[in-house]
């Protein structure tokens, strides 16, 4: 700490610049210089604070208080009547068949999701990271769907996924398929859901891996393509190992979507409202936590499962954080 | 695949008939739906309760806007978006601006732990404080108010990391040495030179901060009402819950809802491109 406290030090070059002039100077110079010192030392928090105070009351606050209100019987008609319940509200998610379920269907939404995401991603960011007539057409075409908010994106699937008249169905029965009834089915939903997900977003981490791929030094390619790898090989050789540190960071964000998707399956239902589908079949647990407090009025057990999803995000991160580690202390071995 | 003498860094290479092939196919899906909803909404509701869906436009687009518009608060909300995603860039431009220099160029106590907390809650979904924020502002009798939605998204962690990566490297630190030396006090400093320095970067945080804040959806469906001051994603809940059942309705208010920002795309989508692969690679 110690070593941080050196806010003065710039002023201190002034000061010694001083002596040499008459002593009237020097004492005015003293007090300028006494004063910009303070105001120095202190400037720095004035510039910190906004950002802070508004964090404190709108961020730290409530998140460290969602655990407090997780220990409470709190209903929405009445917001400021605490009882303290102890541990009961986690205990009966424990016990609680819905909340497993929105588990279980954020989880394989996740998936269904996250992964073609990236994967896609990937491809069309090699793609875009040819030399390409029109490249700034391609990559702000690309960039289209994340402006789409998920309100407007969701209306648009829901019609299109439609299970009489969609086009989606229509597209299925030229090729000779039955139609899919994308709303009831258990694990057509999911899929349904996750194509809006994976719609949005495809396009956003693909501009992010272009990044990634630009900053890789060019003279790696020149060596390998020196050393006869053809492209498949650079593709895989060089460029998904500089892009490592990237893919890591898109899966840890895209995990935190997925964790807390919300609005896709809420408009997904159309009028029925936060169940997730007539049987629940795509809720998922922001979608549950919502329920429990905003229609059924339960804000204390909605805090409760806000904290169990933190945790659950904390458990990723440290199994993420262990994984990255482990690869690479395997890959210092190998090298 | 082809012979390795052929200029040898990947990004010189031209791209072949495939390449073109599959991106043309990707656009076009990127495209679709947005294109889809302008068609969807100038027909009307039994055309599109038939099969095959229509692939080209009818003539009630403007019959559904004007709906969409006045019925279903469409007018409104776009009203109440731009004052929310406009109050909510400056402020966290201008408040990310000044966090971010302080981070970068000056030295005080704790800054590193207070970077730290910064970073940390980057990883923090804003979902998991939405109780009591929704206790708070009911406290304060702030449902269905605008600043409701305002004050929580005035600040965000990723603007100071952004400000703080960007000034890192393109404010030199002499320059404030030598103002100071002619004893600028701190906010001339600011003014005079971080500001001027920053502005490429704050440019490109208030195109992105717009965007999300124009897009943001589980607070204020929480913290605002349809018939109350709804925001744009707000009107479209309604919509897409059934509060007007006609789907080319529903259609034209997504489409309301979408347009400025598509607008804003085409006229900066070259920025806002840059702005977030120069967040990435920060990032």
């Amino acid at each position: 700490m110690a070593s941080e406290y050196r806010a003065t030090a710039p002023s201190r070059t002034e000061e010694s610049a001083a002596p040499s002039k008459g002593a009237a100077e020097a004492r005015a110079r003293e007090r300028l210089s006494r004063r910009s010192r303070r105001e120095m030392r202190f400037s720095p928090y004035a510039f910190v604070a906004p950002f802070f105070v508004f964090f404190a009351a709108f961020g730290l606050f409530p998140l460290l208080y969602t655990g407090w209100a997780s220990l409470h019987r709190v209903e929405l008609t009445a917001p400021t009547e605490m009882e303290w319940v102890g541990l009961r509200n986690f205990a009966r998610l424990l016990d609680d068949d819905f909340f497993w379920n929105a588990l279980h269907n954020t989880v394989t939404i996740g998936l269904l999701s996250t992964v073609p995401q990236l994967l896609m991603a990937l491809g069309i960011a090699h793609l875009l990271h040819y030399r390409l007539r029109g490249s700034m057409f391609f990559r702000v075409a690309a960039l289209t769907p994340y402006a789409t908010s998920v309100a407007a994106a969701t209306l648009v699937f829901v019609l299109l996924f439609g299970r009489d008249h969609g086009m989606i169905n229509w597209a299925l029965g030229l090729a000779g398929w039955d139609g899919v009834d994308w709303q009831n089915g258990s694990f057509a939903s999911k899929v349904a859901v996750s194509t809006i997900v994976v719609w949005r977003w495809t396009g956003y981490n693909a501009l992010i891996y272009l990044a990634a791929m630009q900053s890789v030094p060019a003279e790696l390619y020149e060596s390998a393509a020196l050393d006869g790898a053809s492209r498949r090989r650079q593709f895989l050789h060089v460029t998904l190992p500089c892009l490592r540190p990237t893919i890591l960071f898109t899966c840890v964000v895209s995990t935190i979507g997925a964790m807390q998707l919300f609005g896709e399956p809420l408009l997904f239902n159309g009028s029925a409202g936060a169940s997730g589908g007539s049987d629940h079949q795509f809720q998922t647990l922001g979608l549950y936590l919502y329920e429990q407090g905003w229609v059924n009025l339960h804000l204390g057990r909605a805090s409760a499962i806000a904290w169990t999803m933190f945790l659950i995000l904390l458990l990723i991160g440290a199994v993420n954080w262990l994984l990255a580690r482990r690869l690479r202390k395997s890959e210092g071995a190998s090298a | 695949m082809r012979a390795p003498k052929s200029s040898g860094a990947g990004r010189q290479l031209h791209g072949g008939r495939w390449t073109y092939a599959v991106l043309v196919v990707f656009t076009a899906v990127s495209l679709f739906p947005l294109l889809w909803t302008a068609i969807a909404a100038s027909r009307n509701n039994t055309r599109l309760a038939q099969t095959p869906p229509p692939f080209w436009f009818g003539g009630n687009l403007f019959r559904n806007l004007e709906i969409a518009w006045t019925d279903a608060n469409m007018g409104a909300a776009l009203l109440n978006t731009v004052v929310v995603a406009g109050s909510v860039s400056v402020g966290t431009v201008l408040f990310s601006t000044l966090a971010g220099f302080a981070f970068a160029k000056l030295r005080f106590r704790f800054k590193n732990l207070l970077m730290l907390l910064v970073v940390g809650t980057m990883m923090v979904p804003p979902q998991l404080g939405v109780v009591p924020l929704y206790m708070l502002i009911a406290e304060l009798q702030w449902t269905d108010r605008l600043q409701a939605v305002i004050l929580p998204t005035l600040v965000g962690a990723f603007g100071v990391f952004f400000m703080r990566q960007y000034l890192l490297q393109a404010l030199p630190t002499e320059l404030i040495e030598a103002a100071r030396v002619d004893g600028a006090s701190s906010l001339r400093v600011v003014w005079h030179i971080v500001f001027p320095a920053a502005r490429p970067a704050m440019a490109v945080l208030a195109m992105l901060t717009f965007v999300q804040a124009w897009n943001d959806f589980f607070w204020p469906i929480i913290a605002l009402t349809q018939n109350g001051s709804p925001t744009v994603q707000v009107a479209l809940t309604g919509l897409g819950r059934g509060y007007i059942p006609d789907q080319s309705v529903i259609m034209a208010g997504a489409l309301l809802g979408t347009l400025p920002l598509l607008l804003a795309f085409v006229v900066f989508g070259r920025q806002i491109v840059g702005g977030i692969m120069q967040g990435a690679v920060k990032g």
